[in-house]
């Protein structure tokens, strides 16, 4: 059987941070995406929200959301961002936010969805969990990924991203 | 996770024609879990449902944890003829709007009944995290997928993984 789970890339974050953390230059030879991302944000707050976009556009994103806050569980939207939680500054020291993105069918010519699960858990009030329903209306293929924070923010030090491409064969 | 051969490709398809159903048979017992990917559409909106080894008996039951983008809820569907993957996050007549991703654990096992989690994406409609159960020892060797509207749509595509514990 074909190896099917590949890392195309990584990323981690050095001293000083970084606005961003960006893959470029993806192949097209896989079938899905999967990024695996730890995060934490420069943000003076106890969360704040990572914001995905492709190929350098910020157009023809969306998402619905639920989030799980430790007391209620809602759902929201947006028409503008694909996003998810990490935890900021003020959290809990030395605590970074897990992410699970997947996003299937990224070289096809159809809009591309995608599912992404977070979580920000820290032992403290204001911690949260995410499940996101994500769309790009866009029918290109995707050849680059940038992640940062929605608020404009840095990644912090140690933080990390994990590329893989999946193979269906 | 490093590059490895524990998550393996078993079979995809991509219809060329539409299909009422789609099912992956003769899945072999060598995995430890599997995990089924669906990226589809339906000639209208509509759900989606597995079957198991053709089993169309009650045998079935989901609990969902869904958000729709103004209201988050769960319920549970008890005794289906087949499971629900996906609740508001279910599919739209567009290809490529959404994703369903179900993990089936243990599926090979002849003791205990199957559970599955599934993740249901619409950007449009919603999304759910769903647990399902199937009530029966038997080995999975096939998964049927049905939907509630007429037919998949030509493009439609589904992918089943096979993951080994060693």
């Amino acid at each position: 059987m074909a190896n099917t789970f590949e890392l195309i890339a990584s990323s981690t974050v050095g001293a000083g941070g970084a606005s961003s953390i960006d893959f470029t230059s993806i192949p097209s030879t896989y079938t899905d995406l999967a990024i695996y991302l730890s995060a934490r944000q420069s943000r003076s707050e106890v969360v704040s929200n990572t914001r995905i976009e492709f190929n350098g556009s910020s157009a023809n994103l969306s998402c619905r959301y639920l989030q799980g806050t430790g007391s209620a569980a809602v759902s929201s939207s947006s028409a503008s961002y694909l996003f998810a939680a990490s935890p900021a500054n003020t959290a809990t020291a030395n605590t970074f936010g897990n992410s699970y993105i997947y996003i299937p069918n990224y070289a096809g010519s159809t809009n591309k969805s995608v599912s992404w699960d977070a979580v920000t858990e820290t032992n403290a009030t204001g911690a949260e969990a995410y499940l996101v329903a994500g769309l790009w209306s866009n029918t290109a293929a995707i050849t680059s990924i940038k992640l940062s924070s929605l608020s404009s923010d840095n990644f912090m030090q140690y933080s990390t991203a994990y590329l893989y491409g999946v193979k269906n064969a | 996770m490093a590059a490895g051969s524990t998550y393996e490709p078993i079979a995809t398809t991509t219809l060329g024609s539409t299909a009422a159903s789609y099912t992956f048979s003769s899945i072999p017992s060598t995995y430890t879990d599997l995990i089924l990917v669906v990226r589809a559409a339906l000639n209208a909106a509509g759900d989606i449902y597995v079957q198991f080894n053709g089993d169309t008996a009650t045998n079935y039951s989901i609990t969902t944890l869904y958000g729709t983008g103004s209201a988050a809820g769960s319920t549970r569907f008890s005794s289906q003829t087949q499971a629900l993957i996906a609740y508001y996050g279910n599919l739209t007549s567009t290809l490529g709007n959404t994703n369903q991703i179900v993990q089936i654990q243990n599926y090979a096992n002849t003791t205990t009944n199957k559970t599955f989690i599934s993740r249901g994406n619409n950007a449009g409609s919603g999304l759910d995290a769903n647990v399902g159960l199937w009530r029966s020892t038997a080995a999975i060797n096939s998964i049927k997928l049905n939907n509630s509207s007429t037919t998949f749509s030509v493009g439609s595509t589904f992918t089943l993984y096979g993951i080994a514990a060693a």
